[in-house]
């Protein structure tokens, strides 16, 4: 059984819970069993936090948390000076950040292999496409782009459904566009 | 207690089916003082019949008529309140 | 049929709830399950159902207005956790004592003091012995199927007796899985309209709720309420089988996973159970006999499925996610162990008391009690019969 554990690094207000549910949809919409579980913390806007995701094609049973994962995503990259992003994870691990530094600049602070790294400005992205600095979703497209683990069209398919119960068509399409240029612009591919 | 019904026969939770069955048990006999109404001197001014714990005081049409000897316990307290000038109840001994 | 969907434990009970369309609900929120209630209110308001929502002002209180509308004879749910439980405790015995078919969603959780909001079992050890018949869930699915169970299993009148359904605070009730949606048709159809047994609302016959009863009557109403909660077992597995009929997911009185030749057996409730079982998979391809049994009905107690389920075992580990603090071991191992007393063959018994106040257990940890199992069942020695994991020592 192929089990892919993620762990979202973020600062509470950010929108990793929220992200690694639109992750747990999409994957699931794909036909795969899902799981998606913050570690709930003190809840202060801009506490350092962390939310986990298991995708397996198979039923997935354990309850335990993430502790060795496959992939990593930094949403707020201020916290790589403050939280040891690498804890636990194999050698093979996957790091996508959100900085407009590039994958070698990172790889060599992680102290990883360069082609284990990826990074996409989704900050700047958002501002653009938004108005607004809200990283997670853009950071969703560039996932999709290093990993394969949700296809493009999946993880538009949902935001599509989903955003458009909450909020106005400008807003639905801002995250859609958002999603497809981090897609193109991830880097380290 | 052999006449009370074992578990099987009593209503589950023991919920009461016969509401103010209170009414079929006689405390009448747990007297030692019975009150006895002068009707003469009862101006019905009710005050025992508000006074009474056990509903023992019996009115017809805002008359006060007498008492519910089946349910009387004999406490004393109409005879207590009944006003000075008039002491229309008094007390007198059971079997005497 | 249903609708797979990516949910919480919370939101998926909340659908359970609006589903089963309760006319009452009486709550006071309290962390982990605020959720369920705050879904719920919502469905009430936007007007998918009929339920009458009563915010108390404690759970007290809460459990005291479930206790009316189920003796006005209303259909009756309610939520809490930990603390919230600790306070209905009073009233928890009135519901059952005066037979009233009240289904109460549990996200279980720590007990205080120190204050803690996450998940073990301690809150539902204390209502143990409520009368409550109690019935516990590994994940979102189980709680939601276990939900819809329960007002069945409770309005049944060889029972008549209130319902707890409990399921992990934070590990399950705030985690996303993917699970299904039965259609709404389908779980009113189940669930089946309500038909109250000796109301108070029926003014043509009025009746008395909650009399006195001492040393003349007492001990006969307590004999039936033991009698109901015997009942409650056949019940149990005939609305189990209904569900299964109908949704295909099938429940009984506890799990058995590979249990059937295992050698070395844990004993565990809830969402520890799916962490147990992943490792139980990983053994037996090594050619470990490993198993599980995950009891997911305590209350009544499954005595003698029990012990014929466990007595092949050469070694089981009961593993309690609460302590009652006897200086001995958890509250599950006195009651599993005594079940076993007079099994022939029967297994050697060890306790590990973990995972209090939401500590993980990891799948490490699972493998070495296993681990420790297996040296019992070769040596025949017990070393240790009663400890804490998952501590720091």
């Amino acid at each position: 059984m192929a089990i892919t554990e993620v762990r979202w690094h973020a600062r509470a207000g950010q929108g990793a819970v929220t992200a690694a549910k639109v992750l747990a949809e999409a994957t699931m919409a794909q036909g795969e069993y899902v799981q998606a579980f913050p570690e709930y913390g003190p809840e202060r806007m801009g506490a350092p936090l962390r939310a986990y995701n298991r995708i397996s094609d198979k039923p997935l049973t354990m309850h335990c948390q993430v502790t060795d994962p496959n992939v990593v995503i930094v949403v707020d990259s201020s916290l790589l000076g403050t939280q040891d992003v690498t804890e636990g994870t194999p050698e093979d691990a996957v790091f996508l950040v959100n900085t407009a530094h590039s994958p070698e600049e990172i790889a060599e602070k992680l102290g990883r292999p360069v082609d284990r790294v990826v990074t996409v400005d989704a900050t700047q992205i958002s501002i653009d496409c938004l108005g607004r600095p809200i990283p997670n979703t853009p950071l969703l497209g560039a996932l999709s782009r290093a990993t394969g683990l949700v296809g493009l069209d999946v993880l538009l398919e949902d935001l599509a459904v989903n955003l458009k119960k909450k909020f106005p068509e400008k807003i639905v399409q801002g995250n859609i566009a958002s999603v497809e240029r981090a897609y193109k612009e991830v880097k380290g591919i | 207690m052999s006449n009370l019904k074992n578990w099987k026969e009593l209503t589950p939770g023991a919920v009461i089916e016969e509401a103010g069955n209170a009414a079929e048990y006689v405390t009448g006999g747990w007297r030692t003082y019975r009150p006895v109404l002068d009707e003469e001197k009862c101006i019905h001014c009710l005050t025992c019949w508000i006074s009474c714990p056990d509903t023992a005081v019996i009115v017809r049409d805002e008359k006060m008529t007498g008492f519910d000897y089946d349910h009387c316990k004999g406490c004393g307290v109409c005879a207590d309140v009944c006003p000075k000038k008039v002491q229309a109840i008094s007390m007198e001994q059971e079997g005497k | 049929m249903g609708q797979r969907v990516a949910m919480t434990g919370n939101i998926a009970v909340a659908n359970a709830m609006r589903q089963i369309n309760p006319d009452v609900c009486a709550a006071y929120p309290i962390t982990p399950s605020t959720e369920i209630m705050q879904q719920f209110s919502s469905f009430v308001a936007d007007g998918l159902v009929k339920t009458v929502l009563v915010p108390a002002e404690s759970e007290h209180s809460a459990m005291s207005a479930c206790i009316g509308a189920a003796g006005a004879g209303g259909r009756v749910m309610t939520a809490t956790s930990s603390q919230g439980l600790a306070l209905m405790w009073e009233m928890l015995f009135i519901a059952a004592g005066n037979r009233l078919p009240i289904v109460l969603a549990m996200a279980n959780r720590a007990l205080s003091a120190p204050i803690n909001i996450h998940g073990d079992t301690s809150d539902a050890m204390g209502a143990r012995d409520s009368g409550w018949i109690q019935i516990f869930s590994e994940n979102a699915q189980e709680a939601y199927d276990n939900l819809i169970q329960a007002v069945r299993i409770a309005e049944h009148l060889d029972v008549r007796l209130p319902v707890m359904v409990g399921m992990d605070g934070f590990i399950i009730s705030h985690s996303i899985e993917s699970m299904e949606l039965l259609e709404d048709e389908a779980v009113r159809d189940f669930v089946g309209e309500y038909i109250p047994n000796r109301p108070l609302l029926d003014i043509q016959n009025p009746r008395t709720y909650g009399p006195l009863d001492l040393q003349d009557y007492y001990i006969e109403h307590k004999r039936q309420e033991y009698e109901a909660m015997k009942n409650a077992k056949s019940v149990i597995l005939e609305v189990a089988r209904d569900f299964s009929d109908r949704f295909g997911r099938e429940y009984g009185l506890f799990e058995s996973y590979r249990l059937d030749d295992a050698e070395v057996a844990i004993v565990v409730l809830n969402s520890a159970a799916g962490t147990v079982k992943t490792v139980i998979d990983a053994l037996r391809a090594d050619g470990v006999k490993a198993g599980l049994l995950k009891p997911r009905i305590f209350r009544p107690f499954p005595a003698d499925e029990i012990a014929a389920a466990l007595s092949g075992v050469k070694a089981v580990c009961v593993m309690d996610r609460a302590d009652g603090v006897n200086a001995v071991g958890g509250p599950l191992f006195p009651e599993f162990r005594s079940a076993l007393y007079d099994s022939n063959p029967r297994p050697m018994m060890i306790n590990k008391v973990f995972g209090l106040g939401g500590r993980d257990l990891g799948l490490h940890h699972v493998r070495e009690v296993f681990a420790e199992l297996q040296t019992i069942a070769e040596t025949g020695k017990i070393e240790t019969l009663a400890e804490y994991i998952t501590v720091r020592n």
